[in-house]
């Protein structure tokens, strides 16, 4: 059997737990999963178990933990240790999000396993062969792993996620650890939701680099981005240079992103960046220079000048809506 | 305080990725290098902590003496010296870089306060070696941090999800891993290169553990792209958008 680790924010099962659970079915159909914290995390366990067992999982094992409030990776990681030795689990996987690598990492390290993170296909065996991300999907690796439990990530998005309905029969169990266990976690949380779109659940982004010239040249991004119910998206180089915050920026080192639209708006195409958005459904590139990197990845290009162009999509936006309303 | 700040020399990959022929690695024969994006924020981090409370930095690193490279550059940002474990270059896997770090840690005459990683590094992608070497030296460890303060022994961490921000407190001594948006890292002055030719640089060797994870092969995945349909410009071409939106669902 293999146990998925479920991440969830206060009850809300991360959306990449359900790539995690078709992945896992794919190499045995015997898929665990594992929810980290009881009603005092905001879970609701039929629910949860529910969407989970929706996707998959035969067995939903609820842990809850003795002043566990919230998220405490190390005291996760103590459950799914516990959970592979009284279960006999072979395979133990996460998304690869931050918290499906942090927790997994941890597991590793108290058990003085490999980890492997990122992952696209994997064939257990001795070793287990494993194909698996480099430079962030810019490089594909093939690599032998050496373990008696595989503990690994699945990179986003490269797995669609799909319904296979199981029981998902709820096993709840409670779990001590010790304080130290629990002495980081989660305090409390600043800088509340603004209530717009945030970039991993936005099917629209619309996304601007070094070509949109200066902060002020997001205002026009913005209001594409509204009129299509979307989120603004930009570049390292944008964010380094201090026009926008780091939040909206997709890329390696910023948001990893995969909606139906994607629309670059003077972006060259820094490998750092593609390694962001490349999943997307449809990309679309808005640039002066036709030989830009960005140009050979897209869908769709408009050759020209952002300051030029944006204006009239926009323009194009509002008299397509207009008549829709009208209509 | 005294803090320790690992770091790794990554190659410098612009838009394209050429291997060598045994499709083994990156042929770096021309290109440069630097040094893994996070880490540049954690050095960064490491150099405001102590311009506001004082102390020491060390850098420690594995790799080939290639590396001293980007060690005299983050000397010469204000770390004060440095541990090179050298190796001869061969990829090393993160469980057995984290344990050589922890030993190179565990055995220097500095007992440090805060230990600074990257998050995970750019090339190899593991998200490991600052937990690991968190449990090897029995520490906490607080992951994915895009603020950082410390006071009186306490280091107060916040890490962002979605538009809000986590936030961690943990006593020191304690590993911490960073993200780039931490800070904009600065750039060497010339009086700071200067200086740190003279900073010491301690080359050691540790024997590498035995590898867990080794790499067969490889490859820049088969192009995504899907030969661009051009829309072509001006008004035109904003109409053409519109159609597009409309085709794939995202406009009525």
């Amino acid at each position: 059997m293999i146990l998925v680790y479920a991440d969830h924010d206060r009850g809300v099962v991360d959306p990449l737990t359900f790539q995690a659970l078709t992945f896992a079915r794919n190499i045995d159909s015997d898929v665990h999963a594992v929810l980290i914290g009881g009603a005092s995390t905001g879970l609701n366990p039929i629910s949860a178990a529910a969407e989970l067992g929706e996707y998959g999982a035969q067995v939903v094992v609820i842990a809850d933990i003795s002043g566990y409030a919230d998220y405490a990776p190390l005291a996760a990681a103590r459950v799914l240790v516990e959970r592979l030795v009284a279960t006999g689990a072979t395979t133990l996987i996460a998304a690869s999000s931050p918290r499906g690598n942090e927790v997994l990492a941890h597991v590793a390290a108290i058990t003085d396993r490999p980890f492997t993170a990122d992952c696209y296909r994997i064939t257990a065996g001795e070793p287990h062969k494993i194909v698996r991300a480099r430079w962030a999907g810019n490089l594909e690796e093939d690599v032998d792993v050496y373990s008696d439990v595989l503990i690994a990530t699945v990179f986003p998005h490269s797995t669609q996620a799909s319904t296979h309905p199981a029981p998902g029969i709820i096993q709840e169990i409670t779990a001590t650890v010790s304080e130290r266990d629990l002495s980081v976690q989660v305090l409390k949380r600043v800088g509340a939701a603004t209530g717009g779109v945030t970039l991993p659940e936005a099917k629209v982004i619309v996304s601007g680099g070094r070509g949109m010239g200066g902060p002020e040249g997001f205002g026009i991004l913005e209001e594409i981005a509204g009129a299509l119910g979307g989120a603004v998206g930009c570049t390292r180089v944008v964010t380094s240079a201090g026009w926008r915050p780091h939040s909206e920026q997709v890329g390696q080192t910023g948001t990893k992103v995969a909606p139906d639209l994607y629309l670059a708006c003077g972006i060259s195409g820094a490998t750092q960046h593609l390694a962001g958005c490349k999943n997307s459904k449809t990309l679309i590139a808005i640039n002066s220079d036709p030989d830009a990197t960005i140009m050979s990845h897209a869908d769709y290009i408009i050759v020209g000048d952002v300051a030029q162009i944006l204006p009239l999509v926009l323009q194009e936006i509002h008299a397509a809506l207009s008549v829709t309303h009208t209509s | 305080m005294d803090i320790a700040v690992c770091v790794k020399r990554v190659p410098l990959v612009g838009s394209t990725f050429i291997l060598n022929d045994d499709s083994m690695s990156i042929d770096t024969s021309r290109i440069g290098a630097t040094l893994s994006p996070h880490e540049e924020n954690a050095v960064e981090a490491a150099v405001r902590l102590i311009e506001a409370h004082g102390g020491s930095i060390t850098l420690f690193s594995v790799g080939s003496a290639e590396s001293l490279e980007q060690l005299r550059e983050q000397l010469a940002i204000g770390a004060d010296r440095a541990v090179l474990i050298e190796t001869d270059g061969a990829e090393v896997d993160s469980q057995a870089a984290a344990a050589m770090l922890a030993q190179a840690i565990n055995q220097d005459a500095t007992s440090f306060d805060l230990i600074l990683l990257g998050s995970e590094s750019v090339d190899s992608g593991g998200y490991q070696t600052g937990i690991r070497i968190s449990h090897a030296l029995g520490l906490p460890v607080v992951t994915n941090v895009k603020g950082l303060s410390c006071e009186q022994g306490t280091a107060t961490c916040e890490r962002a999800v979605g538009t809000s921000r986590e936030v961690y407190e943990v006593n020191l001594p304690a590993v911490i891993t960073v993200l780039d948006g931490l800070n904009i890292p600065r750039y060497p002055s010339v009086p700071g290169r200067i200086k740190a030719r003279k900073k010491p640089i301690d080359q050691v060797t540790i024997t590498i553990p035995a590898p867990t994870s080794v790499r067969t092969s490889l490859r820049v995945p088969v192009s995504t792209s899907k030969g661009a349909t051009n829309l072509g410009s001006g008004q035109e071409a904003a109409k053409a958008l519109i159609d597009v939106f409309k085709q794939i669902g995202v406009m009525q």
